[in-house]
Parts: C-alpha cells; sequence; structure tokens
C-alpha cells in the first residue's frame, strides 16, 4: 500500500496529489451540508447516501433536494436534475479515450472535479492516473461527508431556528460565484433567475425553476460573426 | 414531502439518466468531438437553473415571500464568499446571521 502510494506520487508529482487531496477535503464538506441540509428538509436519513449512491453528481442531488423542499412534485425535481446533468455528456466525449478499460467504473465515477483534473495533464497515462485518483477519492470523501452530515442533521429538529435555510441557498452561492464571474453566464443566469422568481407565486412549486432556462436566449440572440465570403 | 418509495424511484431514475450521459461517449467509442458551441451552451444551462434554485430559495417560501432573516444570511455568506472566505465560513455565517435575526425580530 505503501509503495503503491510512493509510485502514485512519483508518477504524478506531490503538487498534484496536494492539489487533489484539497479538492477532495472541500468535497467532502460540501457532502456533509448536503446530508445535513436534505435531513434537516424532512428526508428519511438514509436518503442523501441512496442519491449519492445512485447519482453522484452534487448540484443535481441539491437541485433535487431544493425542488422537492419547495412543494414540488419528484418529477419536476427528477427533470431538473437530468438537466443540469446534460453537461455530462460532452464530458463523456472528452474522456472516452481516458476511461477505456474500465468504460463503466470510469462513467459511473465522472464528476467535474476529476474531468477538470483529468483534462488538465496532457500525456494520456497520466490523464488516466489524475482522473481514477481524483474520481476515487472524491467518491469515498463525498460519501463519508454525506452521512457524518445526515446524522448531524437528524439532531436538527427546527431547521429555521438554526437559520438552516439561509445555508442552502448559501451553499449553492458559493459554488458558483466562481461561474458568475464570466460574462456569458452570469448575464442567462440573472435573467433566468428573475424570470422563476416572478413565476414563483404563479406556477406550481418546482417549475419556476425549469422556466429559468428562457435565460439562454440571451446567447441565441447574440450578432453571428459574418460568414467569410 | 415525498415518499420512502418516491426517493428510492427518483434516485434510480435520475442516477440512470445520468449514467446514460456519462457513458454515451466512452461506449460509443466515437472519436468524434462536440461542438464547442453545445458544451458551453449545457455547461451554462446547468449554471442557470442552478443560479434559478439558489435565488428562489433565498426569496421564496412556498407560494410566499421569505422572511427577511434567511435573505441577510445570504447576502452575509454571499459578500465573503465573493471575498473568497472559505467554504465552512461563508455557510456557518449564513446559517448563524439568518438565526440571529430571527432571535432579535
Amino acid at each position: 500500500m505503501r509503495s503503491r502510494w510512493r509510485s502514485l506520487e512519483q508518477r504524478l508529482g506531490a503538487a498534484l496529489l496536494r492539489d487533489i487531496a484539497l479538492v477532495c477535503l472541500a468535497v467532502g464538506v460540501v457532502g456533509a451540508s448536503y446530508g445535513a441540509i436534505t435531513v434537516s428538509e424532512g428526508f428519511p436519513v438514509w436518503a442523501p447516501s441512496l442519491m449519492s449512491l445512485f447519482v453522484f453528481a452534487g448540484a443535481s442531488q441539491f437541485l433535487f433536494t431544493g425542488v422537492v423542499a419547495a412543494g414540488g412534485s419528484a418529477v419536476a425535481a427528477v427533470l431538473a436534475g437530468l438537466l443540469v446533468n446534460a453537461r455530462h455528456l460532452p464530458f463523456g466525449f472528452a474522456l472516452a479515450d481516458t476511461v477505456r478499460e474500465h468504460r463503466l467504473l470510469g462513467s459511473y465515477l465522472m464528476v467535474d472535479e476529476a474531468v477538470a483534473f483529468g483534462l488538465a495533464q496532457k500525456e494520456p497515462e497520466r490523464r488516466r492516473l489524475a482522473f481514477f485518483t481524483c474520481a476515487i477519492c472524491l467518491y469515498l470523501c463525498w460519501h463519508i461527508g454525506c452521512v457524518l452530515g445526515a446524522l448531524a442533521g437528524t439532531a436538527i429538529t427546527d431547521t429555521e431556528a438554526w437559520g438552516l435555510d439561509a445555508a442552502f441557498p448559501a451553499v449553492l452561492l458559493a459554488l458558483l460565484l466562481p461561474s458568475l464571474r464570466a460574462a456569458t453566464n452570469r448575464l442567462p443566469a440573472l435573467l433566468g433567475a428573475a424570470v422563476a422568481l416572478a413565476l414563483t407565486p404563479v406556477l406550481p412549486p418546482g417549475l419556476p425553476v425549469l422556466f429559468a432556462l428562457v435565460g439562454l436566449v440571451v446567447l441565441v440572440r447574440r450578432p453571428r460573426r459574418p460568414e467569410p465570403t | 414531502m415525498i415518499s420512502g418509495g418516491a426517493i428510492v424511484v427518483s434516485a434510480a431514475v435520475l442516477g440512470a439518466g445520468t449514467f446514460a450521459y456519462r457513458a454515451a461517449g466512452p461506449l460509443l467509442n466515437a472519436r468524434f468531438t462536440m461542438k464547442p458551441r453545445t458544451v458551453e451552451l449545457m455547461s451554462t444551462a446547468a449554471i442557470v437553473l442552478l443560479v434559478a434554485l439558489m435565488v428562489t430559495s433565498t426569496f421564496a417560501d412556498g407560494k410566499d415571500l421569505a422572511d427577511p432573516a434567511r435573505p441577510l444570511g445570504v447576502l452575509v455568506g454571499g459578500v465573503l464568499a465573493w471575498r473568497r472566505a472559505p467554504f465552512v465560513v461563508v455557510v456557518v455565517s449564513a446559517a448563524v446571521t439568518a438565526a440571529l435575526v430571527r432571535l432579535v425580530l
């Protein structure tokens, strides 16, 4: 075990391993908040772990919890989750070569952070090693975080008195801020959020978030580059 | 709240769909790449949905307006996140702020 770790360190480098460890730790904390928030919203204590086992995609899991907690139906929550996870389709194409020897396992573990670490490596063997190392560590940290968070969540009976209802949007905000620094994301996101908020008093719960996708028209209406003639 | 059975079925459907997205590239073994425009649109769509969830869960409680404690908590968390405070600090500050505002009001 020890020699395997040493060879991993030789092949990936100490700096990359340290970066991976830091990301895994952060993901463990997000997993713990996911578990705690989901259980304190009224889900059974096993629900966060079951979701993580079947889905293993944090953003869609948070979305599912949020839509159901707002009173939305399971169908609306699953639909929202499937829309958010559509971004994994291009990930799969980008990493097709990388996971060739373990296609099913590689696809199951294909989360954002592992994809980012993998694609950052140029050399194929190093890319494969970085992807699987990061993905497996993330998987373990996320699950451990989920269980600990869910157990902590059962101890909290009054969500509002502890301010946990504010923790949920704050988690999302902290995770989304880096993406919102880019103007191409910011404009559609703000327009979409405004539409969703305006529709909230009118539509059944769960649907307003889906209507936020109209914010994407901002991108479509952007003037096209003139065709070369 | 939905039933335990509905949670299991939802997890299975969402899980199967997500796996299908992820496995399409590796299983089709296709060498073709997607248009950068499509990739960009998909990732922006994900961000749009999540920001909408963030904003509606900040300001709305079901179909009604949330009490002021929650948006105030999220605001404090947001400012800290903007100033690149650690994740744990952001989340705990948001919760503590909302809890304190409720104690006072």
